[in-house]
């Protein structure tokens, strides 16, 4: 079926079966890989995107379910709290292998924006679901905190 | 692993020709220079100009080589760490060989920085000696007079970038052997404000990884495996298969191991999957459960190994052990494991138009695929190429003895009319079932002390699936029958222990097995440390001095290891835990590193334990990039402990019972407090940090949680007697 996608602020046209998950349509089809294939099963974040602002795991949301919503995927981040986190994720040096980071990020851009001073309690539970297999949480964590600090500046 | 990482005269340097500056080594080791890299391995990379590229041989999993060796070039040719990029290097061990693993080109065993420390450097500054020298002539000034730092050369009243000589230097030979900088002139080597190279494009999406590739027209294969290992698919119906869009057609593997399933994308080839069904001849198929397994492993420990591997008369030890005044004794038990790397494996083989093939790949070993499809393909070894792209962890996954999902694309590949490119996806829930575990392991350990609370006497035996044998790494790393990777950590310990005796016993796999993040140390750090701790408090001595009266009056083995024990227990606050907390405390040394760690623990088995904080020591000799080497502690610890907490791989006759996170769930963020790292300073040559952080993990959290509870002595913990909270 004839879908329309509003993706990082623009439509695209895309051909495909209902029950196609997002993640699929975002990777193949529109070919914007930054957010990635981890587990399929909602057990890793490592797909997560924003859909109208709230993170979601694009690999357990069928693609007819996007229609009409605004859906942020890594490469469209560009809200002052997503400057923040990047940033921070930089200078603390978070990433490792990074193939979770864009899922991490997507979290964490989902969490401050709703939530712009979490407590570390706060932070550990909603950052739960992403999963890292290098183990980079505490700098996670601390990215986190720092651009919440950020922010506020 | 045991591996020479010292070989001297290595270097040779190849001069670029006119545009471009190469500095590498000859394949005879010469340092060489040259204009083109064609003759030579150049490590490091100067176009006209003035961009400096390190040619990085070591692949990038998240363990930092792309920034390590990029440091070590410029740090001895003179330029920031923001003026260098970095490239991966082309699969070619003539040229980019290991020299840790003698003629094969690969990353493991903890020996990136180890094997590149002075190989890199010793480009970098037989390239800044090279630009210095065109710089003086072009001045018409002493060579002593000039210095290149930042990129700009300056000296004798006159200053210019460096991309102005790179046409000159091109010409000249190598120096035979370059001035390295003296530590006390580094300032970039050990510098903990040196950032990654590599976070940026990790944290906008750009940074492109082998599951990221879409070559136009790329087809995607899955495959179906046997759910046991060695069944043999002989046929498959894929009437509904059809059905799906996207389906193109499916295959059985030339060598029968499984249907390749091919579909224009990758969600097309998962349902299309689904929807086939194969006939397998199991006859010579595994069929043993994991319940089996662990009996003929507990059996094995307790009768007489088949292996003496320390050679002490194991009679004379259980002897001492018998008459001691106390006995210490426990059985262990260790289930397999899976390495589980976020990025699921893939690669992508490719036809080239001059016949060869091309393989993109997060390649951690590119010369066992490269010698793998040359004889797949019939092709002569330079008409492969492999492109080595980011890869998404590996723990050891990526770097098979088989090549085992590099030859399974390059099957895949060989069943087309090559004209498309074909794309292997695994799923998660192929890389949980789809083998290659660290081996399920069995150690029986008694010890004896005698009235004043000394070892008297230490029987250890060990039953494993041996990694090595059968493998191209067998003549290296197994002797007289003793597959190393089964005894390192016990065997070799830097302990002075009187009278200890080692066994092992092999036992045949049921399942394909692997080195996994640290290898024997996962199981040998464990036994020891958590014996150790049994040990001391039978003699009622603390832990930490008890173990350094095991390391007193030694070499530089026993003092680097006591140092970081003492340097852990200091930060750690040992002995001195808050209220409500208990710690547990290990050291262990791998891969040439030391490092200690203490883990501090609220609440107990019973109720729920939380590990609040980890306080680690590591030496790993010179500290190239510390901030990198923390992170390695970091991840090393969290890899550690998150597995000894609650996973296992078991089988149920030999078919995986575990399929994705949910059954194999992984460490998360609220599992772990702090992390505080704490680098000793050293002027030893760098060793291995990826692997070293997570030996002591594990026994460091069964040593706290034993203060107030029971040792657990088969894992995970949480089947075995301990809640976390
Ligand atoms: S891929 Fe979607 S949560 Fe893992
Ligand atoms: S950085 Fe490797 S999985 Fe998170």
């Amino acid at each position: 079926m004839a879908i329309s996608l509003k993706l990082n602020g623009q439509t695209h046209q895309v051909e495909a079966e209902p029950g196609t998950p997002l993640l699929w349509v975002i990777r193949d089809e529109l070919k914007l890989t930054g957010t990635k294939f981890g587990c399929g099963v909602a057990a890793c974040g490592a797909c997560t995107v924003h859909l109208d602002g709230e993170p979601v795991r694009s690999c357990q949301t069928f693609v007819e379910d996007a229609e009409g919503a605004e859906i942020t995927t890594i490469e469209g981040l560009n809200s002052k709290v997503s400057k923040a986190v990047q940033d921070a994720w930089v200078e603390l040096d978070v990433v490792q292998c990074g193939y979770c980071q864009s899922g991490q990020i997507m979290s964490a851009v989902g969490l401050l924006s709703e939530n712009p001073k979490p407590t570390v309690e706060e932070i550990d539970s909603f950052m739960n679901g992403n999963a890292c297999r290098c183990a980079t949480y505490q700098r996670i964590r601390a990215a986190i905190q720092r651009a919440s600090e950020m922010m506020e500046a | 692993m045991t591996l020479n990482t010292s070989r001297r005269g290595f270097l040779k340097s190849a001069a670029a020709a006119a545009a471009v500056l190469y500095v590498g080594v000859r394949p005879n080791g010469a340092l060489a220079a040259g204009s083109a890299p064609a003759q030579l391995n150049p490590f490091v990379k100067i176009s006209a100009d003035g961009t400096v590229t390190a040619i990085v041989k070591h692949f990038e999993k998240g363990q930092g080589p792309a920034t390590g060796l990029t440091t070590l070039i410029a740090e001895e040719l003179g330029v920031s760490m923001e003026d260098i990029q970095y490239e991966f290097a082309p699969s070619d061990p003539s040229r980019y060989a290991n020299l840790a693993f003698g003629q094969m080109q690969g990353t493991g065993g903890s020996t990136a920085m180890a094997n590149s420390f002075l190989q890199y450097r010793q480009a970098g500054a037989a390239a800044r000696e090279m630009l210095i020298q065109a710089a003086a002539e072009a001045w018409g000034a002493d060579t002593a007079e000039l210095t290149l730092e930042d990129g700009i050369l300056k000296g004798a009243g006159q200053e210019a970038p460096l991309a102005e000589f790179v046409a000159a230097a091109a010409q000249m030979e190598a120096p035979a052997e370059p001035r390295l900088k003296d530590p006390s002139e580094f300032r970039l080597i050990g510098n903990a404000s040196v950032k990654r190279k590599d976070s940026l494009p990790k944290t906008n999406g750009t940074a492109m990884y082998a599951m990221d590739l879409h070559l136009p027209n790329q087809m995607v294969a899955v495959i179906i495996r046997s759910p046991r290992m060695g069944g043999l698919a002989s046929g498959f119906d894929d009437a509904n298969a059809k059905e799906i869009k996207g389906y193109i057609r499916a295959a059985v593997l030339p060598n029968q191991a499984g249907v390749a399933v091919y579909a224009e994308d990758t969600w097309g080839a998962f349902q299309a999957r689904d929807a086939i069904t194969v006939d397998w001849d199991f006859s010579n198929a595994e069929s043993r459960s994991s319940d089996q397994i662990r009996e003929e492993l507990l059996a094995a420990v307790n009768t007489d190994p088949e292996y003496n591997v320390t050679g002490a008369d194991q009679a004379a030890t259980a002897a001492q052990i018998d008459g001691a005044a106390k006995v210490v004794e426990q059985t262990f038990y260790f289930p397999l494991l899976a390495h589980a790397p976020m990025e699921p494996l893939t690669c992508t083989i490719e036809a080239d138009e001059d016949g060869g093939v091309t393989l993109h790949d997060g390649c951690q070993f590119p010369t066992g695929p490269h010698i793998a499809m040359a004889q797949i393909f019939q092709l002569p070894m330079e008409k492969i190429r492999i492109n080595t792209m980011f890869a998404g962890g590996s723990f050891g996954r990526r770097a098979t003895p088989t090549a085992d999902y590099q030859v399974e694309a390059a099957l895949a590949f060989a069943l087309t009319d090559r004209s498309r490119p074909v794309k292997l996806v695994w799923s998660r829930e192929d890389d949980i079932t789809g083998g290659y575990y660290r081996p399920a392991v069995a150690h029986r350990v008694r010890v004896g002390l005698d009235a004043d609370g000394n070892i008297a006497g230490w029987d250890h035996r060990i039953a494993a699936q041996p990694i090595l044998k059968g493998t191209a790494f067998e003549s290296m790393l197994v002797h007289d029958g003793v597959d190393h990777s089964s005894v390192e950590g016990v065997a070799g310990s830097p302990y002075q222990i009187p009278g200890q005796h080692v066994g092992l016993t092999d036992v045949a796999k049921a399942t394909t097995v692997l080195w996994w993040r640290s290898v024997g140390h996962t199981h040998t750090a464990y036994v020891m440390e958590t014996m150790l701790d049994q040990a001391a408090h039978a003699a009622g001595r603390d832990p930490v001095e008890f173990r350094l009266a095991l390391l007193e009056g030694g070499g530089a083995d026993q003092q680097r290891l006591a140092g970081v024990l003492k340097l852990a227990a200091e930060k750690g606050g040992w002995g001195s835990a808050p209220e409500g907390r208990s710690q547990g405390i290990a050291v262990h040394k791998s891969f040439g590193s030391y490092v200690a760690e203490v883990v501090e623990i609220s609440g107990n088995a019973n109720d729920g334990v939380k590990i609040e904080k980890v306080t680690c020591a590591v030496d790993c000799g010179i500290a190239v990039n510390p901030d990198v080497i923390k992170a390695q502690m970091e991840g090393g610890i969290g890899y550690g402990l998150g597995h000894v907490m609650r996973n296992e791989i078991t089988l149920t006759e030999g078919e995986v019972d575990q399929s994705n996170f949910p059954d194999y769930e992984p460490l998360r963020i609220g599992d772990i407090g702090a992390i505080e790292v704490h680098i000793v300073p050293s002027a030893e040559m760098p060793t291995g940090v990826g692997e070293p952080g997570t030996p002591p993990s594990a026994p460091a959290l069964a040593n706290a949680i034993a203060v107030n509870g029971p040792l657990v002595t088969e894992l995970p913990m949480n089947l075995n007697g301990v809640s976390f909270a």
